[in-house]
């Protein structure tokens, strides 16, 4: 048995001085649905518990002078799926948001939490990196941006050194034409961990692709940017072959390892399909329709 | 989503008409568990109470060198540490009662507290006492124990062979013959079953079909974790408050394992949150028991969630091979099948019982089954739900749907042509009474599942598959002790635990011989001390042998009243009739209520009676359908549509009837489709989290619909057949056969997950 420490700061500078204070063995809570967990099952020691939630940059939602999105780390998931111009702009990653956990979990757990928990198969991670996001990182030495495909490092561990903590994502306005989609795949239908997940975001001029990103989730040590499946899908028209070509990518840079939750061969083969159907997802939702193939 | 509470078809099969049985009336316990009153072993808290912890191996297997509890015992705030050193040696004492007596106690009290090795990952190995679950949490940290890690064997089929690690060095196989080997091995025992002559029968065969099939170890899956509270008092008196499925094989057992006289041991049973075999055997009872002793002090433990599932008595994974013959018309000539279970750590799997299982829904005049009961390292595997008979019968009814298809034969059709009834052989056991096999099949037949046909969609892979089931069912002890009440209310005490709603289908046959209104009983579930003998509830046993008991305490009550009514009447008490709850003679008459007023006049207080050993539990057979959706991509399959059809002998409470039945599809196709342990290759169990051993939600399985069919076990007074069981053994097979149908796939092991389709999928193309 151990004391801990929860402190509340109300400004981001006073969360790094506790920060810097406690090292390693302070942590940020936003909705604790992973922290509390972790630390009461023993798999993480912390002793001090940062409150992110009464910290305004962490709470913002908010749109830009230039288009672009704030997200505060600690904004919990039901607020954006319950913000109508945040759906219609970042589907995918609400895509995510709609199936973290069950309703209850989503009033408490937030984007910024999933991508500091740094999970391989975090949900909200592959449509941040579609949605090409920015962290925006506070510290002891100041300010600093990280690209969201950089900032995971290894299974749980990320770019923030001691006393860092994210204090928003910025997610740039996506251009005319544009869509986005993510699914995962679990074996049940409900409270499962994605076995593997994907994420696409295509803009379109007519039917031909003019940019486009991929990233998936579970098949590596972090989630991954597949950027050469969005090259490779430029120039093309949108269609089955194209996804194709860009799944096959997708299969490739994936390396999944056995686990509890999946085999590499199934991961390989799921890494295809839910490219590829994200793929038609986010063409759909470009094309001003919705995807139909489950999610 | 609309509930649906429509009445489910009902098929009688007899003339019989009741007051009480059959009816829905509000269950007894219903409200006080929907507004949280009813008390559960948690709810339990004494004064000046401890709480226990275990420490449990890292290890899958290895020696013991040593242990040191120095450190922990210096902690402040702790005031016991226990070994197996501190369990008394059970010699060559063979256990008794629970559901399947004569095993050694030496392995079920090294299974408490590991003695010398520990057998498999998270066995216990030491207890602690503190003042709060945190410092006892925190002391189990500190008790250092050094252990020279073996290989560990996970498997049977690696378990079995000669140059195997040996994991219970002086464990010799009981053979079939009667013999014992010579050498030790893994082996703990091996039976045979022998009918007819099973080389010409399979000499008669136009088509024989030979496969094999395997098993990850699934559990239970119960709600509530184990838990126990203990209080040893200076005269010795033990009292427990537990969540078991018998108390009194619980007082058994603590007895056996403390060598403390049983007449010193009280258990309370408490309210159960679910069962279904894995709560037949006691874990923190002993533990909890004997650090009161030491202590002075009661001692209250509950598993977490990783512990129950690394430690408790999950059903076996394993082997079975069938093989079975047929003539080109579709008539079984003979039938073979071989099948090895897990023990787990020490000996004992439900291997028998699937044996007597695997052919049962059919008439095979020739047949050898081979069982082998296999010690790996792994927690002591224990009864789930119609023990064996899912593994068995996942097997036989895959072989059968693939002879249909071979040959082309509808599979209602084959199994009607086929199927066991009334006279016919029965493995191991007297032939079959009446038994509802060919009734349950018609009704499948005819439901409207079956008559619509499945619909199909483009680039959808769907089928549609078919299975029976079979599951013996137990007798055993049960004791009724029935008070009435000067009000000619009626207080019910049985020592049955209520699992299934019990309590209200044992009141139900007791208000119906008495001829009272149920709402007039008001049935408890009573501790050792306070009710006669009664063995587990297990093997679907309650309703049919507590129920029986019910009857004959009212019968007996009924006799009493009757006599009592003679002295104030004046006549000879077999002179008194009785009907519809009215006892009359010579122009008086009385109902039961009146009868109650008068006797109370006089002094009388009838308290009916009964303790009954039943043997002619009947059998119990269900067909399910099975409807699928495959997705080729995936692998994942998705149930569309479920049917089961059950007989029930006679439904005492419907609902009930109807709950056991969709709660058994519930975890059959769970166990179909994606829950088994994960081990890695050291035999660590990787998955000891409900995230992660998947049983179904509610999202995974469609509105199950069930139809009930009424055939008689001539074997008890109201033809009850246990109903909980039978209904977890089809779904496999039928899932199984609905794959097929939707891919041509035949998957041989369980689960068949969506990996493991999805392979399957791609080395079919």
């Amino acid at each position: 048995m151990r004391a801990i420490q929860y402190a509340a700061p109300s400004t981001v500078e006073d969360a790094v001085a506790i920060l810097a204070e406690h090292g390693s063995d302070a942590r940020m809570l936003a909705g604790g649905t992973d922290l509390i967990v972790q630390v009461r099952e023993d798999a993480r020691d912390t002793g001090v518990f940062v409150d992110a939630k009464k910290i305004p940059e962490l709470m913002e939602l908010s749109v830009n002078a230039d288009g672009s999105t704030t997200l505060g780390a600690a904004v919990p998931c039901h607020q954006l799926y319950n913000d109508a111009h945040f759906t219609a702009t970042y589907p995918a990653v609400t895509d995510a948001a709609r199936i973290i956990g069950s309703t209850g979990i989503q009033g408490r757990a937030s984007v910024g939490g999933n991508l500091c928990n740094s999970g391989p198969a975090g949900d909200t991670i592959p449509p941040l990196i579609v949605h090409s996001a920015v962290c925006n990182i506070a510290g002891p030495d100041g300010e600093r941006t990280v690209a969201v495909e950089d900032f995971c490092t290894a299974p749980g561990r990320n770019v923030l050194a001691d006393g860092e903590l994210l204090v928003s994502l910025t997610l740039p306005k996506p251009p005319a034409g544009s869509g986005s989609h993510y699914l995962r795949f679990i074996p049940r239908n409900e409270m499962d961990i994605a076995v593997v997940g994907a994420g696409a975001w295509l803009q379109l001029d007519g039917d031909t692709i003019t940019a486009a990103r991929t990233g998936l989730g579970a098949v590596a040590p972090t989630p991954l940017f597949v950027q050469a499946a969005g090259d490779a899908l430029v120039g093309m028209t949108a269609d089955e072959d194209a996804f194709a070509v860009a799944a096959d990518i997708a299969r490739d840079a994936a390396t999944p390892i056995d686990d509890m939750r999946g085999t590499i061969a199934h991961r390989k083969q799921l890494s295809y399909v839910l490219t590829q159907r994200a793929l038609r997802g986010a063409k759909a939702r470009a094309q001003g329709g919705s995807p139909t193939n489950g999610h | 989503m609309a509930i649906d509470t429509r009445v489910a078809p009902k098929i009688k099969h007899h003339d019989e008409e009741y007051k009480v049985i059959g009816t829905r009336p509000i269950r007894h316990d219903g409200l006080e568990k929907v507004t949280g009153e009813a008390r559960y072993g948690s709810d339990i808290n004494l004064p000046g109470q401890l709480h226990g912890k275990v420490l449990r191996s890292p290890h899958a297997h290895a020696r013991i060198v040593s242990i040191d509890a120095s450190r922990a015992e210096a902690l402040h705030g702790v005031s016991a540490v226990i070994t197996s050193a501190d369990l008394p040696d059970p010699g060559d004492k063979l256990t008794t009662g629970g559901e399947a007596p004569g095993l050694p106690v030496k392995f079920k009290s090294a299974n408490m507290l590991a003695r010398g090795k520990v057998h498999y990952h998270g066995h216990a190995v030491a207890a602690v006492a503190a003042t709060n679950q945190h410092i006892a949490a925190e002391a189990l940290k500190l008790i250092d124990v050094e252990y020279e890690v073996l290989d560990p064997v996970l498997e049977v089929w690696d378990a079995m062979k000669p140059d195997a690690p040996v994991i219970i060095e002086d464990l010799y196989t009981a053979k079939a013959d009667g013999t014992t080997a010579e050498e030790p091995s893994n082996v703990a025992a091996e039976m045979l079953y022998e009918v007819g002559d099973v080389d010409a029968g399979f000499a008669e065969a136009d088509l024989v079909v030979d496969r094999e099939f395997t098993f990850g170890v699934v559990h239970q899956g119960y709600v509530e974790t184990h838990n126990a509270t203990a209080n040893w008092l200076k005269d010795g008196h033990l009292h427990v408050w537990c969540s078991s499925q018998g108390a009194f094989t619980i007082r058994q057992e603590l007895a056996d394992l403390l060598n403390h006289p049983i007449t010193k041991i009280h258990v309370v049973p408490m309210e159960i949150g679910g069962g279904f075999g894995g709560k037949t055997t006691a874990y923190l009872e002993p533990l909890a028991a004997l650090l009161s002793q030491q202590t002075g002090h009661p001692v209250k433990m509950a598993m977490d969630r990783a512990d129950v599932l690394k430690a408790t008595g999950p059903t076996p994974g394993g082997y079975v091979r069938v093989k079975m013959g047929v003539t080109n018309d579709g008539t079984i000539t003979a039938g073979y099948a071989n099948l090895a279970f897990d023990a787990g750590g020490y000996p004992g799997s439900v291997v028998g019982a699937g044996c007597r299982c695997v052919f049962a829904p059919y008439n095979m005049p020739n047949a050898k089954v081979e069982g082998f009961d296999v010690v790996v390292n792994k927690p002591k595997t224990h009864a789930y739900r119609a023990p064996g008979a899912t593994h068995a019968e996942f097997a036989s009814e895959t072989v059968v749907d693939e002879i249909c298809r071979t040959l082309d034969i509808d599979p209602v059709e084959f199994r009607l042509k086929n199927s066991a009834k009334e006279g016919d052989w029965q493995l191991a056991q007297p032939p079959y009474p009446r038994i509802g096999h060919i009734e349950c099949m018609e009704a499948a037949r005819d439901s409207a599942q079956w008559q619509t046909p499945l619909e199909t969609a483009p680039g959808k892979k769907r089928g549609r598959g078919i299975a029976s089931g079979f599951w013996f069912n137990i007798g055993f002890t049960s004791s009724v002790i029935a008070k009435l009440n000067s009000d000619g209310s009626v207080t019910l005490l049985e020592g049955s635990t209520d699992i299934g709603g019990t309590r209200t289908s044992v009141a139900m046959q007791f208000a119906e011989t008495l001829g009272i209104a149920i709402e007039d009983v008001d049935p408890i579930v009573a501790d050792t001390d306070s009710v006669g003998q009664t063995d587990v509830t297990g093997g679907s046993r309650v309703t049919f042998a507590t129920g029986l008991a019910a009857h004959n305490a009212a019968n007996d009550m009924k006799d009493q009243i009757a006599e009592g009514l003679a002295d104030l009447w004046d006549v000879a008490a077999d002179a008194i009739t009785h009907a519809d709850g009215t006892f009359s003679a010579n122009g008086n008459s009385a109902t039961v209520r009146e009868a109650a007023g008068l006797l109370e006049e006089e002094g009388v207080f009838p308290i009916g009676k009964n303790t009954v050993t039943p043997t002619r539990e009947g059998g119990a057979f269900a067909v399910h359908i099975a409807d699928v959706e495959v997705d080729e991509e995936t692998g994942k399959v998705e149930i569309l549509r479920y049917t089961a059809v059950q007989d029930a002998g006679v439904a005492i409470y419907p609902p009930y009837v109807e709950g056991q039945m969709q709660g058994g599809v519930v975890q059959g196709v769970g166990w179909a489709l994606n829950e088994e342990y994960v081990y890695d290759d050291d035999g660590h169990l990787l998955n000891a989290s409900l995230l992660d051993y998947r049983m179904p939600t509610a999202l995974d399985v469609p509105n199950i619909e069930t139809i009930i069919v009424e055939v008689p076990n001539p074997g008890h007074p109201y033809g009850v057949r246990g109903v909980g069981e039978v209904p977890i053994v089809p779904p496999p097979a039928a899932v199984a056969n609905a794959i097929h149908d939707a891919t041509g796939l035949r998957m041989s092991h369980l689960p068949m997950s969506p990996p493991r389709v999805q392979a399957a999928l791609a080395a079919q193309a």
